[in-house]
């Protein structure tokens, strides 16, 4: 055989053996996990592991509640607040604005994606954190050390906001342009076309980018970490501190192997939090692959 | 509600605006030659001489090391989806699907699962852990963008390929490549941005030190880290120098997306 062929032959057999071994990736990630939790699930059952929120590793207390009140406490405060204003900016940059404001939001989008996690935080702890306990809080009544699940919360908003932005305008770009206009035709108002025709359309759209959203802010880690006061405790409101799932296992990865169990319980928590985001990842590209498909 | 919107829109100009004067009004003052060209001191982590060369070193070993294996790995899976497997569709559906969930993990469960393979192998937290966890994280986020890259290929470039004669490896890497370059380019530099700025893969698995690495089985400094260890020290010096070490961050990103920019504009030379 010539020099050619052998060239083929190595080629198309490291193609298929990177595409393989790329393929069996997400599921060995999940089996990684798993087997590394075993020894924490044969000792105590599941069901305490995650409703009990005592949380004493040194004693062998390893209940869970708190860190996922923690997650769910952050990622639904930064979704409350990226969401709407996604879909605010969205709909005017792709209906609205002059072209000028369409590029420049692009590159404003395209370098916020690429700064990274640990900036986020540091611009949280020198801006978010002293505005909350300086301003926020007292003007509300409470009184906070600025460390706290809102903080996380807004941190986590604009840093999910680019995406999700990003999404929300490809989805406005495939909605027919006919649309608009038989509607506007048709004696709708600018404003009532948007309303009534042009979310209707893309509200699968809009719900897949939001379900983005939330997986993409469920597993922010380093930003989080450095605002959001990492207490093991269930908040009772949004200026007590908390401690996401991501920040369990950030956090003590020091200490781990010295403790019977407890690189046992950080593998378990980082097995919820991949079984959580796989599950929203899931449902939001099978919507956007039924939307793509009609 | 149109006011609401535009104010939606300019606050997010805003904030982005806000938010590089607020790293830049921290780090600059901090900033001085020293710092940029010398390795920690004796009592650098109390206010003392040094520099976070370390740091700036070790995170370029990383992410080159990271980016070129991740390459090695992406170029092929990418290129492989658009030629042999074009007519599979239920095929590639499935692995586009595989690896958009790949694409969603955050980077601290790479982090947890290249510390599993470390377990496995036995490896110490080193450089080589390091390069091996950036690179299977920044993998998916290559082969997405050059495989959106390829597919704008018309169609009728394959075929006049495969009528000319060509084997599928020829078209792969004399003519796919060519014509997907400026594509390549961006999703390399995507990578490599992400893989320069993550802290929360590269805790577990590459540990931090003082010292430039010497061998693959090091442990070594990377920037992110480094910016996160020193800002919660309790010396105001040592928190500036964490201050300036996110203006470097902050400004090696900010080129590689300018680069992005420019490459996407000036490369598009071979394509047709």
């Amino acid at each position: 055989m010539n020099r050619g062929k052998w060239f083929d032959l190595l080629s198309d057999n490291w193609m298929l053996l990177a595409t393989l071994l790329m393929s069996i990736l997400p599921l060995s990630v999940g089996f990684g996990l798993l087997i590394e939790s075993m020894p924490l699930l044969r000792q105590y059952h599941l069901r305490h592991l995650v409703s009990s929120s005592a949380w004493s590793p040194a004693e062998g207390k390893f209940g869970m509640l708190s860190f996922i009140t923690g997650t769910l406490w952050v990622t639904g405060l930064s979704l409350c607040m990226a969401a709407p204003v996604s879909l605010l900016v969205s709909i005017y940059i792709t209906q609205y604005a002059k072209p000028w404001l369409m590029r420049t939001i692009h590159l404003v989008m395209d370098i916020l994606a690429g700064i990274p996690s640990v900036v986020y935080g540091v611009w949280g702890v020198l801006v978010i954190v002293p505005w909350i306990s300086q301003k926020l809080a007292p003007a509300l009544g409470y009184s906070s050390s600025g460390y706290c699940v809102l903080s996380g919360g807004i941190v986590l908003a604009v840093m999910s906001i680019p995406y999700i932005l990003h999404l929300q305008i490809e989805i406005f770009r495939t909605i027919p342009i006919e649309l608009k206009e038989i509607s506007l035709s048709l004696g709708a108002t600018y404003w009532e076309t948007i309303k009534y025709v042009l979310l209707k359309q893309a509200r699968r759209g809009i719900i897949a980018s939001v379900g983005l959203g939330i997986s993409k802010a469920l597993g922010e880690t380093i930003a989080v970490l450095m605002v959001v006061g990492n207490v093991p405790q269930i908040p009772e409101n949004m200026f007590q501190a908390g401690y996401p799932l991501p920040a369990l296992i950030a956090n003590n990865y020091g200490e781990m192997m010295s403790i019977p169990h407890y690189l046992s319980a950080l593998m378990f928590a980082g097995l919820i939090l991949f079984l959580i985001i796989c599950l929203f990842n899931s449902i939001s590209h099978w919507i956007i692959h039924k939307m793509h498909q009609t | 509600m149109k006011c609401i919107m535009a104010i939606a829109t300019y606050s997010i100009i805003l904030v982005f605006i806000y938010m590089i004067l607020v790293i830049s009004r921290e780090g600059i003052p901090a900033l001085s030659w020293e710092m940029i060209s010398e390795i920690p001191g004796g009592g650098f982590y109390f206010g003392k001489e040094g520099g976070i060369l370390n740091a700036i070193i070790g995170s370029v070993y990383l992410s080159v090391g990271g980016t070129f294996l991740s390459l090695l790995i992406s170029i092929p899976v990418a290129l492989y989806l658009n030629i042999h497997l074009l007519h599979y569709n239920r095929i590639t559906a499935g692995i586009r699907y595989l690896l958009d969930i790949l694409w969603g993990i955050p980077s601290i469960l790479y982090g947890a699962f290249g510390f599993v393979l470390m377990i496995v192998f036995h490896l110490q937290a080193s450089l080589l852990a390091g390069i091996i966890t950036l690179a299977l994280m920044i993998t998916p986020i290559i082969i997405r963008a050059f495989d959106e890259a390829l597919q704008g290929i018309p169609e009728g470039m394959l075929e006049a390929c495969y009528a000319m004669g060509l084997t599928r490896r020829q078209i792969a890497f004399q003519v796919f490549i060519r014509q997907a370059m400026p594509g390549l380019i961006t999703a390399t530099l995507v990578g490599f941005g992400r893989a320069i700025g993550d802290a929360a893969s590269v805790l577990f698995t590459t540990g931090y030190t003082d010292y430039i690495p010497k061998s693959l089985y090091d442990p070594t400094a990377s920037l992110p880290l480094a910016i996160f260890f020193q800002l919660s020290s309790p010396i105001p010096e040592v928190r500036e120098r964490a201050y300036a070490a996110a203006f470097i961050l902050t400004i090696i990103i900010l080129m590689i997306s300018l680069l992005i920019r420019l490459c996407t504009s000036r490369l598009s030379k071979y394509q047709i």
